[in-house]
C-alpha cells in the first residue's frame, strides 16, 4: 500500500472517514483499498468513542468512480473474477450489517462499485451539483454490478426503477436520485459535511428510519407483488433484446441476477450476481467493451502529435462558422452547448443565417425540453449564438470553421475571405468529407493555420470527429483543434489527409458492395437486416438514404478517382438520382418516407434499377461480402498510416459508422479472426466476385508472419 | 461645456423600430436590448472585458425584469462583473443614459460604457385593479381555506377589469395627445403645417432608408417561427405619404376642432438602441475613430399643466450656452418628433422674441433651418420606442455628422412631465 487512502477523524462521537486515494485523480475501489477498509472498519467496530460514521471523499468532484477496471482486466479466469466480486460483496455486506450507522456524503461521481458501497450505507446524502452522478454503468462494459448492487438497488427503489438504471447502465443526477429514493437527502455542497454529521448523530440516537415503498399504487402492484414483478421482468427482457439485438449478454445476466435476488432471497441473489459477474468479465464482448473504454479514455489525453512535443494550444473562446446550412448550424449549436464558446454564423443571405440560428438554437431547445439545461442556462447559452451576413465579429475569432458547399472553388474563396478578416494566429478549419485539405489550403496565406475537421451528421449526436492536418499545418494548430473537438464533446482521431480520410475510406467499398448486391437482385431489406443483425445500427442501403444519394455519389466518385477499380461505384445511384431520389432529405430513396418516418422499401426502386428482387440469398454470403471488403480496406488504410494507430482505427469505425462495438472494431476483428483466415476468405471471395476482394498486401504479409494489428 | 476628459461616441446600433403589435410583438424588451447590445459588440469587434458599465433607459419596465440593463450586462460576451442600472427620464431616457455614461467617463469612474435604451409597448404590464390586488394578497396570507374564500367573496365583477397604464400625466390627468392638441391651439399651429412636418418625416426617412444611411444603424432582427423573416428596416415608414393623404385622417383627441391625428403623431413602437461611449484616449488606444464627442447637455422642466411638451424651449438654449456655441454654429439638428404640433411649437418658441421674454431668455435661440434638421426624418416616421429614442438620435446624428463632416450637432427631446432634454455633439 502506498500511503493511506483513508483519513479518520472523530468529532463528538462521529468518525469522519475521508477517502483520498493517493496518486489518483479520482477514487476507485482497488484491492489495496479494500484491504485498508477492512482493517479500518474493524477498528471502528470496537471503538467505544465512535457512535456513527460519515464517509466522505477527499477528491474535488468525485466520490468513488467505481472499481479498478485495469485490475479486473488482469484476471483471466471467471473464477478469479468471481472471487473479486465476492470480496466486494463481503465488504458491502459488512457495511450494511455494521452495528453503527454509516452515512455516505456524496459529491461528484458515485458510480459502479462506489454506488454499490453507498447503497450498503445506512443513509445517503448527495449534493445538488450537476457533477454529482449516481448510477451503475457496469453493463456498458459488458459487466453487471458485482458488489451487491443487483440485490440492493431493487430493494431500495423497486424493481422497475432499478432495472431502468442497471440494464441501461445509467447514472442519475441528484434531483432524480432523490425522487427515486436512491438518496435520502439532497443539499448544497457547502453544507454536505455538516448535514452528514447531523444525520450520523441523529441515526445513532434514533436508529435508522423506515423508508416508505417507492412508486405509489402502481409501484406497489408491479414492484410489490411476485406476479407484478413477472410482468416487469418480461417487459425488461423484451426491451433489452430490442436494444441489444441479442449481441450483449450483460443486461440479460443482470436482469437474471435482479430477479433471483428478489424472488429467491438476497443470499441467492448475491450468488447469482457474482457467478454472472465472473462469467461476463471474461467474455470477448466485455473484453472488447473494456478495451474501447480504455481507448476512448486514452484518446481524451492524446493530442495526436508525437509524444514529447510540447505545444501550448490556442485557447478557443470565439468560434466563427461560415455556412449556416445543416452542418454549419449544428456545429455552432454543438460548440455553444458543449464548449460554451461564442459562435457566430455567417452566410451570404440573412434568411439563411436566421434558419441556421434557429437550427442551432434547436439543439439547445431540445436540451431544455429534456431538462438537461435549466432555463437560465439555456438563456446564457443562447446568448452565445449570433449570426450575420457579413464578417462582422470575425476579427476576434480564435477559430473559424467553414461548412459551405462541398466545392473546392467555393471553399478556397471562403478561405481567402476569412484569412483577410481573422488575426494571423487564428485557425481556419474546413469541414469536408471528400476534398483533400491540402487542395483547399493550397492558396492560403497562412497554411500552417489551416486544418480539416470532418464532422459527422447529425453533429450534435455523432460522437466522432476526424481532425486532418496537412503537411504544412503546424502542431499548435493541430493540438488546439483536437482539444476544441474534445471540448465539443467529440472523440477525436487525427487522420492523414488522404481521400476519404479514415471513416469514409473504409465505408466506401462497403456501401459500393451493398449497391452491387442490390443490382444482383438481393432485396434491400435483406441486405439491411443482415447487417443490423450482424450488429450495425443501420444497414448500408438505409445508410445511403440517410447520407443522401447525391452526397454518396459525389463521395464515391472521389474515391473511385483516388483508388481506381477497387472503388468503382455501382451504376445504381446514378439511376436513383435520375429519378430524383436523394434519400431521406427529399423523402425519396431506396425507402419511402412519410412525414420524416421511414415507411419501408419503395418497391418502385427495383423497376427503376431494372432488377428483380430474388429469394434464396444466404445471410452469410451477404454479410461476408460486405464485412470483408471493409476489413480489407481498413487493413490497407491502416498500413498506409491513415490512422495513427489500430486503436484510433477501431474507435473511428465504432463511433463514426457504428461498427459493432462488441466486435471491437475492424482491426480488432481481423486480429480475432487472424490475418491468415481473413486472407483466405478474401481470396475465395475474389475468385467468386472479382478483383476488388483481392487481399491487401499488408494482410498477406501479416498472415505470413503471424502478425496482428493490436498486441496480444 | 463638459470639462475634463472628452467622451467619444464610437458607434451605435439599434434594432429595427417596429410599430407595436407587429413583428416584435412577442419579443420581450430584454431580448431586444440584448440583441442590439450583442450586435454592437460584434460590429465594433470590442473585447467584452473593456466594457465598464451598462446604462439603459426604459420607460415602462417589465415587472419581471425591473433592471433591464443588468440582463444586458449579463450577456455572455461580457464578464459577469459589469455593473448596470436602468433609468427613467421618460422619452429622454436613452439620451440621459448616454450623458450619465459621459459623466462617469469624464469623472474617470469608467473608460468605456454601453448606454442606450429599450421599449416594448407590446410588452407592457397590465395591472389588476387595486381592490383585486388587495384581495389576492389577503387570500394568499389567509391560513385557512375559509379565510381564503372569505377574501374572494368580496370580489366584484368590476374589480376584474384590468388597468392598462395610460400615457397620461399623473399630475394633470392629461394625455400626451391632449397636451399636443392644447399646444397646437394655443400656439396657432395649423393642421396643414403639422401634416407637412409628418410628410417630410416619412419622405426623408424613406430616402434615408433607400440610400442606406438609416439601414447602417440597424442590426437585422431574425423573426418568425423559422427565424428567416428578417427585418432590416423600420416598418412604420411610408414612402408614399403626402400632405394630401395625411389630410384625410380624423383628429383623435378633439374630434370637432382638433388638428392632431395619428398621421402627425409618433406611433407606439417597439425597439432598442445602444451606443458605445469611450474616453477619447481609450478610443485612441483601442484604435477606434470616434464619430463625435459629447460636448454638453441640459435637462429642464416646465409645469406640466402649462404646455407639457415645451421643455426643449428651455433645454436647447441651456445646452448651447454650456457648449459655448450659438444656434448658428449648428450644422445638424435632430428634434424628437413626439407630435408635429410639439415640434412646431418648439420651433416657434426658439425663434421668437415674445417666447424668449415669456421664458425669461435674453433673446430668441434661433431659426430652424429644415435643410439641416431631421435630415433622415424623425420619430413620426421611424417610430418612437420611448426608452430607446434618445440613443437612436445620438446614433443618427453622430453618423451624419461624420458623413457631412459637421463640427456641431444638436439633439432636442421633449419628455413626459414637462421635461426637456438637449445635447450638443462635436465632431472633432
Amino acid at each position: 500500500m502506498n500511503g493511506s487512502a483513508f483519513t479518520a477523524t472523530v468529532d463528538s462521537g462521529i468518525a469522519i472517514l475521508t477517502l483520498d486515494l493517493p496518486g489518483e485523480p479520482v477514487n476507485k475501489l482497488t484491492s489495496g483499498l479494500l484491504d485498508e477498509w477492512e482493517v479500518l472498519i474493524e477498528q471502528l467496530r470496537g471503538a467505544d468513542a465512535v457512535r456513527a460514521i460519515v464517509l466522505l471523499s477527499g477528491k474535488p468532484d468525485s466520490f468513488i468512480a467505481g472499481a479498478d477496471i485495469e485490475e479486473l482486466t488482469r484476471l483471466t479466469s471467471a473464477a478469479e473474477v468471481e472471487a473479486l466480486s465476492r470480496r466486494g460483496q463481503d465488504l458491502t455486506d459488512r457495511v450494511e450489517q455494521f452495528p453503527k450507522p454509516i452515512v455516505a456524503a456524496i459529491h461528484g461521481a458515485c458510480v459502479g462499485g462506489g454506488c454499490e458501497l453507498a447503497l450498503a450505507c445506512h443513509w445517503r446524502i448527495a449534493t445538488d451539483s450537476p457533477k454529482t452522478q449516481i448510477g451503475l454503468p457496469e453493463v456498458q462494459l459488458g459487466l453487471l454490478p458485482g458488489a451487491g448492487g443487483c440485490v440492493r438497488l431493487p430493494r431500495l427503489i423497486g424493481a422497475r426503477a432499478a432495472l431502468d438504471i442497471i440494464l441501461a447502465g445509467k447514472s442519475e443526477r441528484a434531483q432524480k436520485a432523490l425522487k427515486l429514493g436512491l438518496v435520502d437527502e439532497m443539499v448544497p455542497k457547502s453544507i454536505l459535511r455538516a448535514v452528514a454529521l447531523a444525520a450520523a448523530d441523529r441515526l445513532a440516537r434514533e436508529g435508522i428510519p423506515r423508508r416508505t415503498g417507492p412508486g405509489g399504487p402502481a409501484g406497489a402492484l408491479l414492484d410489490g407483488t411476485p406476479m407484478g414483478r413477472q410482468i416487469v421482468y418480461r417487459m425488461a427482457r423484451k426491451e433489452v433484446l430490442k436494444k441489444t439485438g441479442g449481441h450483449y449478454p450483460a443486461p440479460l445476466a443482470a436482469l437474471e441476477a435482479v430477479r433471483i435476488g428478489l424472488e429467491q432471497g438476497a443470499l441467492e441473489g448475491f450468488r447469482a450476481e457474482r457467478e454472472r459477474f465472473g462469467a461476463l468479465a471474461v467474455t470477448p464482448v466485455s473484453r472488447n467493451l473494456v478495451r474501447i473504454f480504455f481507448a476512448t479514455t486514452a484518446l481524451k489525453k492524446d493530442d495526436g502529435v508525437p509524444p514529447g512535443l510540447e505545444v501550448t494550444p490556442i485557447p478557443i473562446h470565439r468560434l466563427g462558422v461560415v455556412g449556416s446550412g445543416f452542418m454549419g448550424a449544428a456545429i455552432a449549436g454543438t460548440a455553444v452547448l458543449n464548449a460554451q464558446v461564442e459562435s457566430r454564423l455567417k452566410d451570404s443571405e440573412l434568411p439563411r443565417v436566421g434558419r441556421g440560428l434557429k437550427a442551432a438554437l434547436g439543439i439547445l431547445d431540445e436540451r431544455l425540453r429534456r431538462r438537461r439545461l435549466s432555463r437560465p442556462q439555456h438563456q446564457r447559452l443562447a446568448g452565445l449564438l449570433s449570426g450575420s451576413a457579413d464578417y462582422s465579429g470575425f476579427t476576434r475569432a480564435d477559430l473559424v470553421i467553414e461548412a459551405v458547399f462541398e466545392d473546392l472553388v467555393v471553399k478556397r474563396r471562403v478561405l481567402a475571405e476569412v484569412e483577410a478578416e481573422i488575426r494571423p494566429e487564428a485557425i481556419f478549419a474546413t469541414n469536408t468529407s471528400t476534398i483533400p485539405i491540402r487542395d483547399i489550403a493550397a492558396g492560403a496565406s497562412r497554411p500552417e493555420r489551416v486544418i480539416g475537421m470532418h464532422f459527422f451528421s447529425p453533429v450534435e449526436r455523432m460522437p466522432l470527429l476526424e481532425v486532418i492536418p496537412t503537411d504544412r499545418t503546424d502542431a499548435r494548430t493541430a493540438v488546439s483543434v483536437v482539444r476544441f473537438g474534445r471540448a465539443m464533446g467529440k472523440t477525436v482521431i487525427v487522420v492523414r489527409d488522404h481521400p476519404g480520410f479514415w471513416v469514409n475510406r473504409i465505408l466506401s467499398p462497403y456501401l459500393n458492395e451493398a449497391g452491387v448486391l442490390v443490382e444482383e437482385g438481393v432485396p434491400v431489406e435483406l441486405i439491411d437486416r443482415t447487417m443490423t443483425r450482424w450488429g450495425f445500427p443501420v444497414g448500408p442501403v438505409a445508410l445511403m438514404d440517410e447520407v443522401g444519394l447525391d452526397v454518396a455519389q459525389k463521395a464515391s466518385k472521389v474515391m473511385h478517382a483516388a483508388f481506381g477499380e477497387r472503388m468503382a461505384p455501382p451504376a445504381l445511384i446514378g439511376r436513383m438520382l435520375e429519378d430524383d431520389r436523394l434519400g431521406r432529405k427529399n423523402g425519396r430513396g431506396f425507402y419511402g418516407y412519410h412525414e420524416g418516418h421511414k415507411t419501408g422499401v419503395d418497391e418502385r426502386v427495383y423497376r427503376i434499377l431494372g432488377v428483380k428482387p430474388l429469394e434464396g440469398f444466404a445471410h452469410e454470403d451477404i454479410q461476408r461480402r460486405l464485412v470483408y471488403l471493409m476489413l480489407n480496406e481498413a487493413a490497407m488504410a491502416c498500413a498506409e498510416g491513415v490512422v495513427q494507430s489500430a486503436r484510433d482505427g477501431d474507435i473511428g469505425a465504432i463511433f463514426g459508422i457504428g461498427f459493432p462495438a462488441f466486435r471491437g472494431g475492424p482491426l480488432r476483428l481481423i486480429d480475432d479472426l487472424s490475418a491468415g483466415n481473413v486472407v483466405e476468405t478474401l481470396t475465395r471471395l475474389a475468385t467468386a466476385h472479382g478483383a476488388r476482394f483481392a487481399p491487401a498486401p499488408v494482410l498477406e504479409a501479416m498472415a505470413a508472419h503471424g502478425e496482428r494489428f493490436h498486441p496480444l | 461645456m463638459i470639462t475634463g476628459r472628452r467622451v467619444a461616441i464610437v458607434a451605435g446600433v439599434r434594432t429595427p423600430f417596429a410599430k407595436s403589435g407587429t413583428i416584435l410583438k412577442d419579443v420581450p424588451a430584454v431580448q431586444l436590448a440584448r440583441h442590439a447590445a450583442k450586435e454592437l459588440l460584434y460590429r465594433t469587434e470590442i473585447d467584452g472585458k473593456e466594457i465598464d458599465q451598462v446604462i439603459l433607459g426604459q420607460v415602462v419596465p417589465s415587472v419581471l425584469v425591473p433592471n433591464v440593463a443588468r440582463e444586458v450586462s449579463l450577456l455572455p460576451q461580457l464578464p459577469p462583473g459589469v455593473p448596470a442600472y436602468s433609468l427613467n427620464r421618460a422619452c429622454a431616457s436613452a439620451a440621459q443614459a448616454v450623458t450619465n455614461a459621459a459623466d462617469q467617463i469624464v469623472l474617470g469612474n469608467a473608460d468605456t460604457i454601453l448606454a442606450g435604451g429599450v421599449e416594448s409597448l407590446s410588452d407592457i404590464p397590465i395591472l389588476h385593479s387595486r381592490r383585486f390586488s388587495q384581495i389576492l394578497v389577503e387570500a394568499s396570507k389567509a391560513k385557512t381555506v375559509g379565510g381564503r374564500l372569505a377574501a374572494f367573496s368580496r370580489l366584484r365583477p368590476r374589480d376584474l377589469i384590468p388597468v392598462t397604464p395610460a400615457i397620461a400625466e399623473p399630475s394633470t390627468g392629461e394625455s400626451m395627445g391632449q397636451s399636443a392638441e392644447k399646444m397646437a391651439k394655443e400656439n396657432g399651429i395649423t393642421r396643414e403645417d403639422q401634416d407637412r412636418i409628418a410628410a417630410m418625416s416619412h419622405q426623408r426617412a424613406a430616402a434615408g432608408t433607400a440610400d442606406g444611411r438609416l439601414l447602417a444603424e440597424i442590426v437585422p432582427w431574425f423573426g418568425g417561427p423559422a427565424m428567416d423573416t428578417v427585418a432590416t428596416s423600420d416598418n412604420g415608414i411610408r414612402p408614399d405619404t403626402t400632405v394630401e393623404v395625411l389630410a384625410q385622417l380624423k383628429p383623435v383627441f378633439d374630434r370637432r376642432y382638433g388638428t392632431v391625428t395619428a398621421g402627425n403623431s409618433s406611433p407606439l413602437t417597439d425597439g432598442a438602441a445602444v451606443v458605445l461611449l469611450m474616453a477619447e484616449e481609450k478610443a485612441k488606444a483601442l484604435g477606434y475613430e470616434p464619430l463625435a464627442f459629447v460636448r454638453s447637455y441640459a435637462a429642464t422642466a416646465v409645469d406640466p399643466g402649462w404646455q407639457l411638451l415645451m421643455g426643449p424651449a428651455l433645454a436647447v438654449p441651456k445646452a448651447l450656452e454650456r457648449a459655448g456655441i450659438g444656434w448658428a454654429d449648428l450644422g445638424l439638428v435632430e428634434i424628437h418628433e413626439a407630435f408635429a404640433a410639439q415640434v412646431l411649437s418648439n420651433v416657434q418658441a426658439w425663434a421668437s422674441s415674445a417666447w424668449a421674454d415669456r421664458l425669461g431668455l435674453s433673446g430668441p435661440v434661433g431659426e430652424v433651418d429644415w435643410e439641416k434638421t431631421n435630415v433622415m426624418g424623425g420619430s413620426i416616421a421611424i417610430g418612437h420606442p420611448f426608452g430607446a429614442t434618445g440613443a437612436r438620435l445620438v446614433t443618427t446624428l453622430a453618423n451624419e455628422m461624420r458623413r457631412r463632416d459637421v463640427q456641431f450637432g444638436l439633439i432636442s427631446i421633449c419628455a413626459q412631465g414637462g421635461m426637456g432634454y438637449a445635447m450638443v455633439l462635436e465632431r472633432r
